[in-house]
């Protein structure tokens, strides 16, 4: 049993762009990388709240689009000289399929 | 094609500045081969005097390296003089006996030092200063002698003097005159110099006539005409230099004192040019840089078959480089009957200024001790400028006159990224670094290349500092130059110019011709990179949606929330009820929580849900309104004022030319935003006169004003030029549009371009009919692309995803 969930076919998140995944609670960022990585972090900047699923992806990284910070999409790392951290989520790509892991499981099992 | 041959002889400032300047513009017209009798690549000949003084290292000084001829495919012979020209077979003959053809010949042997042919003057320790192995030789001798003795009190002797000295040599200077650069200073100047030099040690021997030189085999002494005598192991003669014209000569080219070339820099054989000291123009000859390299200006224009451009001789300024004096002189600076003269003198400190005037213009200026409005002076000394109007206070320096004054010695604490010419936003790191790379060492050469101190000129004097200090005293490590963004080290310019010249058409063929160090650059190169594509390449580059800020990808203003913002176009600031009433409903529908008049003229509709703006526009769409672009770096509004239809003193109808002033223009890209505005007379209701376009009516017709801002920094337009008809009005905004499309920086307004690349040569560029025309024309093709409403393609199904979540979980 895993806490996996399939949420879009690849072809449906822009190379270098986003999607935003909605929840009852909040919204997640997925971006797409131009080597076709997969990650996902919650759509909302440490600094103010930003929409980061809105900013530019570059390399492995998005920039804020209300004031430029910039997060690591890998760990959620706001990168210097800013500081900060946005949750992020387990994100792959399985046949085309994108799927995430929205709760944390017992990986110890 | 077969490339023509051009040999050119002499490896020197002149010669190879010409090459350069043929390099630009005709880079494939030659095949160039380059004969130089000295065993190096050209190098600054300037600088030998801080290499003499330990200032600098002969490493420092190369201009070209080897690498430079080799990557533009010239064919470099050093160390092997050219001895014969055969005129007939058009093939030039070298020491060490090679032989090549030329179909054009360019002769830049420059000059000798002058040795006086007094017995003993071919004794060893007896030399010129002129070159490298001179200044080795000086070097070598200070290391084992003690006495030297540099016959000559000019420019030349002076800096020689000056570098034996710090090389610890006990030093005399022998003039034959009772002043000391007596070409360039008069007597007052000459002496605070000679005092000045006196206390760093420097011995003098003045109206002092060298009848001989004495010793065996090696110097040992100077005798002079009156029987005294002075002891010396080394000489060094700087009494002046005599054109190189022997080679010339021997070919039959005719010479006087040089070799004689008329305002194309050809003599009197059509296919052999001369550039630099060993040439004769109108009579004259010169012995520094600057006309030099006017002269291999024209003298390129020529080789490149443009056939434009006349050499008409120079006026001169010069500088003595001994660190620490300050010495000016430009012009006739010993006065005339008919003259007047203006001096301060300030014994002091150390200054004296001195002007020579006729007709209430400046014939020539002195100054010592104090320089640093010496380039104004000589500025207003080329320029013929009438100077009653503050002849009173001009000896105090341009400062005085209202305009930014600076010590010079604040400029070289401040760092690297201080602006020094605010017309041009100049950093003191560009202008330093510009200086260093590209080996510049005139004013004129940093104007044009950084186009700091060009406009306004208060800053003269502090680029002068920095032109100073960098090439004066030795620099250190050289700071790079503006990078459009960390991802590379080239500037805006380099890129626009290489998506160009090198037919770029994609942002992974610009990464890599030009090796960004990134993959995918990041969210300031992106967005510039796209743009600049979109200009170069109308109709053929596909926008790339990924390398747009939100706002463009989006097509409307992202808010602080999130949400969006809607500002549908109202052409010229007209609105119909129909309109109205849409945007009323579309309020209504979508829950929108403001709606407020913009100070552009239309409606702004705020806090739109991302989700519903495909949907609203669809609704605005159908009552006939388009994306007002409020978002973009785009053509945002052209505001207008009633004007004639109904205004009591309106000239012409203001409000339908603003409106076909935005039909043509809107959907248009550009490097930043643009405003335009009309107004039907000069009470400017429509303020038009802080747009980046702006029409001002009047009874015989418009005024067109360009590079107006509101801004963050108030700037009011320049007026560019006034025409009769609405059709030349169109015209000139379309061209003015696209020559600012095309040249300016992403991110840059018209106004610090206007400011950045000058007013004048906006004007040339409009004035210019065929060229105007031109831009205008490119402007309308790229528009055939432009013009689709954003909102239309979007509400129709364009970018779906980028409107719609990916689906909702729980
Ligand atoms: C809506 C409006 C204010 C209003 O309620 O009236 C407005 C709103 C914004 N302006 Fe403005 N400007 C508005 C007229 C102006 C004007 C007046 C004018 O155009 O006549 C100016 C001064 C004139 C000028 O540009 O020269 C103006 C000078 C600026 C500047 C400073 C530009 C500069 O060169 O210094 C910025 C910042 C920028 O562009 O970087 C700016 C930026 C902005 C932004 C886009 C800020 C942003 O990046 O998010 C604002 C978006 C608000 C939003 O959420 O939608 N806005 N802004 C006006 C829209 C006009 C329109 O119909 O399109
Ligand atoms: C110490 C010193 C300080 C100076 N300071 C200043 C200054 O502060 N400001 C200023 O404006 N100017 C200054 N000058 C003058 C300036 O350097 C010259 O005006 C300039 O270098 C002349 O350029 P040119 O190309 O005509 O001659 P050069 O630079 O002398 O080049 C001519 C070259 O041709 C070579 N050549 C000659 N005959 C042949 C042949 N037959 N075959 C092959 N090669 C040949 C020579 O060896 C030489 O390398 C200074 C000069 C010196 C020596
Ligand atoms: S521009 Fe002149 S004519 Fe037009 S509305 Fe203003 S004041 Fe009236
Ligand atoms: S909210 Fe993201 S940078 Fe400010």
């Amino acid at each position: 049993m895993t806490n996996w969930i399939e949420i879009a076919r690849l072809e449906e998140i822009p190379r270098l762009g986003s999607r935003v995944l909605k929840t009852d609670t909040m919204d997640i960022a997925v971006f797409r990388t131009n080597d076709d990585e997969i990650f996902a972090l919650k759509d909302s900047c440490p600094h103010k709240g930003g929409p980061l699923s809105q900013g530019i992806v570059h390399d492995h990284a998005v920039t804020c689009p209300l004031h430029n910070w910039k997060i690591d999409l890998r760990t959620g790392e706001v990168l210097g000289p800013d500081e900060g951290c946005v949750h992020h989520y387990a994100a792959k790509v399985e046949d085309g399929v994108v799927s995430i892991r929205l709760r944390e499981e017992a990986t110890a099992l | 094609m077969q490339k023509q041959k051009l040999v050119l002889i002499g490896n020197g400032m002149a010669g190879i500045r010409t090459v350069e300047e043929l390099l630009k513009l005709e880079p494939e017209a030659y095949e160039v081969t380059v004969f130089g009798s000295e065993p190096y690549p050209n190098y600054n000949r300037i600088m030998l005097s801080p290499v003499l003084a330990g200032e600098k290292t002969v490493d420092d000084i190369v201009l070209n390296s080897y690498e430079w001829y080799a990557e533009n495919g010239i064919t470099l012979h050093t160390g092997d003089p050219v001895i014969e020209i055969d005129r007939v077979t058009r093939r030039v003959r070298t020491a060490k006996g090679e032989q090549v053809g030329y179909d054009r010949l360019l002769l830049a042997t420059g000059s000798y030092p002058f040795i006086i042919p007094v017995p003993g003057s071919d004794l060893e320790g007896v030399i010129g200063f002129r070159d490298i192995d001179d200044v080795e030789t000086m070097l070598e001798s200070a290391k084992t002698y003690q006495k030297a003795v540099v016959i000559g009190g000019g420019l030349l002797g002076l800096e020689a003097a000056n570098g034996l000295l710090k090389n610890g040599m006990d030093v005399t200077v022998v003039h034959l005159l009772d002043t000391l650069m007596e070409r360039q200073l008069d007597k007052p100047a000459a002496a605070l110099l000679q005092a000045n030099l006196e206390e760093r040690g420097l011995k003098f021997m003045m109206e002092a006539q060298t009848a001989a030189i004495t010793g065996q085999d090696r110097v040992q002494g100077v005798k002079f005409a009156d029987g005294s005598e002075v002891e010396a192991d080394l000489v060094v003669m700087a009494v002046g230099i005599r054109p190189n014209i022997e080679l010339a000569q021997s070919a039959g080219i005719y010479c006087e004192r040089g070799i004689v070339v008329n305002d194309t820099l050809q003599t009197y054989d059509p296919s052999i040019y001369a550039v630099g000291e060993c040439v004769q123009h109108r009579g004259q000859c010169y012995g520094l840089v600057a006309p030099l390299f006017e002269q291999a200006k024209v003298c390129a224009n020529h080789l490149a078959k443009l056939g434009f451009g006349r050499y008409e001789g120079s006026v001169t300024s010069t500088k003595l480089k001994v660190t620490g004096i300050d010495l000016f002189s430009a012009g006739e600076f010993n006065e005339g009957d008919e003259d007047e003269t203006l001096v301060l003198q300030d014994p002091a400190q150390g200054v004296y200024k001195k002007l020579v005037i006729h007709d209430n213009r400046i014939k020539g200026a002195v100054m010592y001790g104090d320089t640093l409005d010496g380039t104004w002076y000589f500025q207003m000394l080329r320029d013929g400028t009438d100077i009653s109007g503050f002849r009173s206070t001009i000896l105090f320096g341009q400062h005085d006159l209202g305009d930014a004054g600076h010590g010079d010695e604040r400029i070289l604490s401040l760092d690297d990224s201080a602006e020094v010419c605010g017309c041009n936003g100049v950093s003191k790191g560009e202008i330093v670094d510009c200086i260093v790379k590209k080996g510049l060492f005139t004013l004129d050469e940093v104007r044009a290349h950084t186009k700091a101190s060009a406009s306004c000129g208060s800053c003269t004097g502090l680029v002068e500092t920095l032109l100073a200090s960098t090439v004066g005293e030795g620099y250190s490590a050289a700071p790079s130059k503006k990078p459009l963004c960390t991802c590379t080290e080239h500037s805006h310019d380099d890129v626009i110019a290489s998506i160009r010249d090198q037919e770029l058409k994609s942002m992974p063929a610009v990464r890599e011709a030009m090796e960004w160090k990134t993959p995918d650059g990041c969210a300031s190169c992106r967005p510039a990179l796209n743009y600049y594509l979109l200009a170069a390449w109308p109709g053929e580059y596909e926008d790339d949606a990924q390398s747009r800020f939100i706002n463009e990808r989006a097509h409307g203003n992202i808010q602080k929330d999130g949400t969006y913002s809607v500002v549908p176009r109202m052409f010229g600031g007209l609105v119909k009820p129909d309109e109205l009433r849409a945007i009323a409903d579309v309020a209504d529908k979508f829950d929108v929580p403001e709606v407020k008049v913009t100070g552009g003229q239309r409606v702004d509709l705020f806090g739109v849900k991302k989700e519903d703006l495909p949907a609203m526009w669809a609704d605005l769409n159908a009552a006939g309104m388009v994306s007002g672009h409020a978002y973009g770096k785009a053509l945002r509004t052209v505001k207008t004022c009633v004007g004639k239809s109904w205004c009591r003193f309106g000239t012409q109808d203001s409000t339908g030319l603003g409106v076909k002033l935005e039909e043509l223009t809107w959907g248009s890209w550009m490097p930043h935003k643009f405003k335009m505005a009309v107004s039907g007379c000069p009470r400017n209701c429509a303020e038009a006169t802080i747009k980046d376009f702006g029409v001002v009516c009047v009874d015989s017709g418009y005024e067109l004003h360009i590079g107006g801002n509101g801004g963050i920094k108030v700037r009011v337009t320049d007026l560019l030029t006034k025409v009769e008809t609405e059709d030349e009005v169109l015209e000139y905004s379309g061209a003015f549009v696209q020559l600012y499309r095309e040249e300016a920086h992403y991110l840059e307004r018209t106004a610090p371009w206007v400011e950045r690349v000058g007013l004048n040569y906006v004007k040339d560029r409009m004035a210019d009919e065929h060229g105007r025309q031109a831009l205008f024309e490119r402007f309308k093709f790229s528009q055939q692309f432009a013009q689709h409403d954003p909102w239309q393609e979007r509400a129709e199904g364009a970018q779906a995803h980028e409107f719609t979540p990916l689906k909702i979980v729980g």
